[in-house]
């Protein structure tokens, strides 16, 4: 056998074992688990206990008590319910796109997995990979074009269920998407500029060295105080983390912005009409995206894999024969991140009741679209503003205040006086 | 005009314009009303829709005045003094002055310009001592007592009553669940000697066994030793009880009152087609009751008439179509029973083809006969004449309910007249098909089991296993009295409407249906009626006794279609009583 | 009809930026998480918390010395002293009950009986235990103080008909009731 073709197979088998382990080792079982912390979690802010009896039936097996696990098995019963259950396709549905709305909720989802930095890079039998499925140098735009088509999905559901409640629900997800993905694309900008880079290892790697984007707190992995700079960054690098998680929000249905299958109104939305694993696949595809939702922000804003505090190069080293696997360590401290994040997804879900629809759409188009905008001007003239003349720097922070008033100004005036209630 | 009228009303008062229409003017509850002379207060009160309650009066009895419930406050004009005028108020009434004591109103009758209060302290104050002084020996027997939910004295005590009792001494103990017949059951602790049913049984039944003994609280309803009350009119007397001392043995602990659906309709035991209320509950008749038609049963019933119902959910009704093979009967569809009646009748040579109808199939049925008679080409068809013996109240000879029906929609003067030619018929052989509606040959018909033998083809429609459905190749579930719509035309002739009280048992059909289903299925045509109301007005159409009239014009208490001549005995008696003023009719 | 004029309440700048707002949910929120995880949610005493919120964990922990007097569970028949069945079946319970539940079919004591006198009793009386609500309108309307709701509440099958009580198995529930009204004791 030629030797480059030995080589393409072992690089085959690496990919096809990263793809495996990533996307259906780390990302899937995200999933169920997310929905296990989204129940116990949403229990315990509520007083109550939630799932903590599924676990492993001992006594099925003439054992005297069974072991429960806190409850951790009860996504996969559920899971397995909704595997067993009858899949009902409903008379009046519009067959090929029925069929075809869940996959394409699920797909992209799972699909962006692959730009997503878990750790650096590692060395095993004198091979160095990366931690990564595709190293590919336009992560944040590869992610952002595979997501929206998420919306196909939703849209696609709603519209051949041929009946009401999802058809509502498929349009409001439609609009919904389309307008938070406008501030989800401007509010990444800022951070785009400050690195100079598209490739989410090489901004992961960055944060690694000279202090999380938000937390930039070491240099060269030594801790010191940011130069100005840096600091005068942090505003629209914090801008732009609120803009962008609040979109991230949106764009995943959650709550305070799941209009789209708020079950008050709309019965289910746009999954009224699905049951058993068609159903269980807009649910998995919901909470895939919001793990890779958490892992962007991540990514973006909070140093992906890295620990911080100047720790990351002792860790990346961090060797047991020939073998680096320091790589693993970080791809620890990410899921561990990750996980918290959820959490706070989650915490965020319980607490804020959901917006009108009317607000949803006031709040992207009024306000994140205006504020991404002028942030992104705001963090090219910080970026600037050491190689140009400090007149020019004030004359363009001037305009940009001036801007920022008129566009404030616009949006008062144009807003409509407040309603006289009857009750 | 308009300056003399008013003085022509000044001077024709209210009493002279009330006495030109034979009518005098009363005031009741300060309401002045004018009611023909001689009307009892009750009924004045009645008329003028204000509540009087009672328990011992009843229209169609004499008036003993024993129940004292009835007591209202009476008024009239002052005696005048000698030589003085009478004054008039501006209305033209004199002032009424008003009597300190109470006067039961069944028994009196009203007079000019007499006042009638049935509020204030005094009637209130004396009704409520009335009830107490009823209830001071009436056991607490309500959860048992078949007359609850709809009992006078559970209502008045409610109505009229104080709510709690003062009597604290022993109540006084009397006969419990004594057999006094064969289908009434006496309590007597809970009679409160109304009397009603001693008059009843006096004056309408003629069979006087009932009557009191023993003297004031002891009192106690009994019947005469000897005797017993079974008497055919007996149940009647549950009827009249305002309370539960006379309840019926076949009604006893079977389904509280309050439960029970109430459905008007006619009996159709006999030639007089008794106004009747079937009471059900889901799709079981508990009990038959009158229903008041003064033209027909006024409010009663024999008990004959009455308890002829068990047979409709009893062992041998039929409820399947049943089609006989190999000389036992298998249960078949309706589709495939009526095709092939159709295709073995139409086998035959019209001339060998006989219907045999009953006269207690509704006016609609009938008219279907005559239809599917013409589509076989075959004059031969007859009901079944049915004859008893006319008991002298209400029970007629004729015992078919509508035999005058039979022979309006048939316009013959005897539509049971070629019966006798089809028996002979079948006898010897010219009749080889028979359809046999609604009538067990065997009994009324003459048919013997050898003779049911000799047709080759044989279809009934049929209520009740027997030797005609036992003989039949095709059997039919008809539907019985209770289940279905229709009319009949009673001796009298007085068109009366049947109505559906429970639905159909098992596969059973409305008999019309079966009726059009047959027709259609030897013509070849499709059905074309499907609700009875348009049967009816087909029926109407070509039958000029009904002309104009549709099912639902009919009403409740029927409406006269032909003279008769007919008197129905009972009636007879009590115009003559009403006439004679005993009772107020 | 009235009208009330309402005006939304004026939000300072503060509040319009509704952040001061969500943290203060959020931190109620994780207050509660806190206090749930520690057993110290409100109520979890009262309710015998398992220390988790205040949830009680069901088949190892029972409600039964928590349950209040007026506590309404199965619907059951009693006898009373004198081992007389109470209800005489005036089937007032089957007509005020709201889900249809009860079904009685009534029937005659016979004359041989020592009650005979009561001359009615339920011949069967059927509680479609699916059907009943535990509203407690049969033990209210019944004039002889002869259903009664139990505490029972674990009333479970596993079929329709294993969820019909019949006559036998309520008296079996329902048990001696003593100190009732006995009205029938009189002499007759």
């Amino acid at each position: 056998m030629p030797e480059v073709v030995t080589a393409t197979l072992i690089d085959l088998a690496i990919i096809i074992t990263k793809i495996v382990a990533f996307t259906f080792m780390v990302v899937l079982p995200l999933v169920p688990l997310s929905v296990y912390f989204e129940r116990r979690f949403s229990a315990i802010i509520q007083d109550r206990v939630g799932p903590n009896r599924v676990g492993i039936p001992l006594t099925l097996f003439g054992a005297k008590k069974d072991f429960h696990l806190f409850g951790l098995v009860q996504p996969i019963a559920d899971g397995l319910k909704l595997f067993l259950k009858e899949d009902f396709t409903p008379d009046h549905v519009r067959k090929a796109f029925y069929w075809l709305a869940p996959v394409l909720t699920v797909v992209p989802a799972l699909i962006t997995v692959c730009v997503v930095p878990f750790g650096p890079d590692v060395t095993l039998f004198g091979r160095t990979e990366k931690l990564v499925i595709a190293d590919l140098d336009v992560g944040p735009l590869f992610i952002f074009a595979i997501s929206s088509l998420t919306v196909y999905g939703i849209t696609l559901a709603g519209w051949s269920s041929n009946s009401k409640f999802p058809f509502i629900g498929g349009v409001r997800s439609t609009a919904q998407m389309i307008s938070y993905e406008i501030c989800l694309g401007l509010s990444v900008i800022p951070v785009l500029l400050y690195f100079g880079d598209l490739n989410l290892n090489n901004i992961v790697q960055e944060q690694a060295d000279n202090g999380w984007l938000l937390l930039p707190f070491w240099t060269d992995g030594k801790l010191s105080l940011p130069s100005l700079q840096t600091t005068l960054f942090m505003i629209p690098a914090f801008i732009a983390f609120i803009i962008f998680t609040v979109s991230i929000f949106a764009e995943t249905n959650r709550m305070p912005f799941d209009l789209p299958e708020c079950e008050t109104e709309l019965v289910g939305g746009y999954h009224t009409e699905y049951s058993s694993m068609k159903f269980a696949m807009f649910f998995m595809g919901e909470y895939a995206a919001m793990v890779i939702g958490s892992a962007l922000i991540i990514t973006l804003f909070l140093g992906g894999w890295s620990a911080g505090f100047g720790f990351d190069e002792a860790i990346a080293n961090f060797s047991i024969g020939d073998f680096r696997i320091g790589g693993f360590i970080h791809v620890g401290i990410f899921l561990t991140k990750l996980l918290v994040f959820i959490l706070f997804f989650i915490l965020v879900r319980w607490t804020v009741p959901r917006f009108r629809y009317d607000q949803l759409m006031k709040l992207g188009w009024v306000i994140f679209f205006e504020a991404a905008l002028i942030n992104v001007f705001l963090a090219a003239l910080i970026i600037a503003a050491p190689g140009m003349a400090s007149t020019i720097t004030v004359i363009g922070l001037i305009l940009l205040a001036v801007v920022t008033a008129a566009i404030i100004w616009v949006a008062k005036v144009s807003e409509p006086p407040a309603k006289v209630l009857r009750a | 005009m308009s300056d003399t009228s008013p003085a022509t009303a000044e001077l024709k008062l209210p009493k002279d314009i009330a006495a030109e229409k034979g009518m005098v003017n009363v005031q009741i509850d300060g309401i002045w009303h004018q009611f023909p002379k001689g009307t009892r207060m009750i009924e004045a009160c009645r008329k003028a829709k204000v509540d009087v309650p009672y328990y011992c009066y009843h229209p169609k009895l004499t008036v003993p005045g024993n129940c004292r419930m009835c007591l209202i406050q009476m008024g009239m004009p002052p005696r005048l003094a000698p030589g003085q005028d009478p004054t008039y108020d501006e209305n033209g009434y004199q002032t009424i002055g008003w009597m300190p004591r109470p006067a039961i109103s069944c028994a009196n009758s009203i007079a000019e310009n007499m006042g009638i209060r049935t509020t204030g302290e005094l009637v209130e104050k004396c009704r409520e001592g009335v009830m107490e002084f009823l209830l001071i020996n009436h056991p607490l027997d309500c959860p048992i007592c078949d007359q609850a939910g709809e009992c006078r004295l559970q209502e008045q005590s409610v109505g009229f009553g104080r709510g709690v009792s003062r009597f604290v001494d022993m109540k006084v103990k009397k006969p419990k669940n004594v057999d006094i017949g064969p289908r009434i059951r006496l309590d007597d602790e809970r009679c409160i000697m109304c009397s009603r049913c001693i008059r009843f049984m006096d004056e309408v039944a003629g069979d006087p066994v009932l009557g009191f003994t023993q003297r004031g609280t002891h009192t106690t309803l009994t019947v005469h030793p000897g005797r017993l009350l079974d008497n055919n009119y007996s149940l009647n007397t549950a009827d009249i009880c305002p309370v539960g001392a006379l309840t019926s043995n076949d009604f006893r602990f079977q389904m509280r009152v309050w439960f029970l659906k109430e459905t008007p309709s006619i009996d159709v035991n006999c030639g007089t087609g008794t106004n009747i209320v079937i009471h059900t509950r889901g799709d079981t008749i508990h009990r038959i009751t009158p229903r008041q038609n003064d033209e027909v049963n006024s409010n009663w019933m024999p008990d004959s008439h009455r308890l002829n119902f068990h047979y409709i959910d009893g062992d041998s009704r039929l409820t399947d179509v049943l089609i006989k093979e190999d000389a036992t009967h298998r249960p078949a569809a309706w589709p495939e029973a009526i095709a092939k009646t159709a295709e073995a009748l139409s086998q035959f040579d019209p001339s060998k083809i006989a219907i045999i109808a009953s006269a207690r199939m509704t006016n609609e049925e009938l008219f279907l006969v005559r239809a599917l008679a013409g589509e076989l080409k075959t004059d031969q068809f007859a009901t079944v004449p049915r004859e008893g013996e006319n008991d002298g109240l209400l029970i007629a000879a004729d015992r078919n309910p509508n035999t005058t029906g039979a022979k309006l929609v048939w316009n013959s003067s005897d539509p049971s007249a070629s019966l006798s030619a089809i028996r002979e018929g079948v006898r010897n052989g010219s009749i080889k098909a028979l359809l046999v509606l609604g009538e067990d040959l065997t009994a009324e018909a003459g048919f013997t089991t050898e003779d049911l033998a000799k047709p080759e083809f044989i279809a009934s429609v049929q209520l009740l296993a027997g030797a005609t459905a036992e003989a039949s190749d095709v059997v039919l579930p008809g539907a019985a009295f209770t289940e279905k719509r229709g009319s009949m035309v009673n001796l009298t002739g007085r068109l009366q409407r049947l109505n559906r009280a429970v639905e159909p048992q098992g596969q059973c059909r409305d008999d019309w249906e079966i009726l059009r289903d047959l027709a259609a299925a030897v013509s070849g045509n499709k059905p074309d009626i499907f609700l009875i109301e348009d049967l009816f007005k087909k029926v109407a159409a070509s039958t000029p006794a009904f002309e104009g009239l549709t099912l639902s014009k009919i009403g409740h208490l029927g409406t006269v279609v032909t003279e008769t001549g007919y008197q129905i005995p009972l009636l007879t008696n009590e115009r003559a009583r009403a006439a004679a003023g005993i009772i107020n009719g | 009809m009235p009208t009330i004029k309402l005006t939304r309440p004026k939000l300072n700048v503060g509040e319009k930026i509704y952040f001061g707002a969500l943290i203060k949910g959020f931190f109620l929120t994780m207050m509660h998480a806190v206090k749930s995880l520690r057993g110290k949610s409100y109520g979890a005493e009262g309710l015998a918390s398992s220390g988790l919120g205040v949830t009680m964990q069901f088949p190892e922990q029972r409600w039964d010395d928590h349950m209040p007097e007026y506590y309404r569970g199965a619907p059951t028949l009693v006898t009373d002293e004198q081992g007389r069945e109470r209800c005489v079946s005036c089937q007032l319970c089957e007509f005020i009950c709201p889900p249809k539940a009860i079904k009685i079919i009534p029937s005659e004591i016979p004359s041989d009986d020592k009650w005979a006198k009561v001359e009615k009793r339920p011949f069967e009386f059927d509680i479609d235990m699916t059907r009943c609500i535990y509203c407690g309108m049969c033990e209210e309307v019944c004039p002889e103080q002869a259903i009664y709701l139990r505490k029972d509440y674990l009333i479970t099958g596993t079929s329709r008909a294993e969820m019909v009580h019949d006559k036998k198995k309520l008296y079996e529930i329902g048990g001696v009731r003593v100190g009732l009204v006995n009205k029938w004791n009189e002499l007759k």
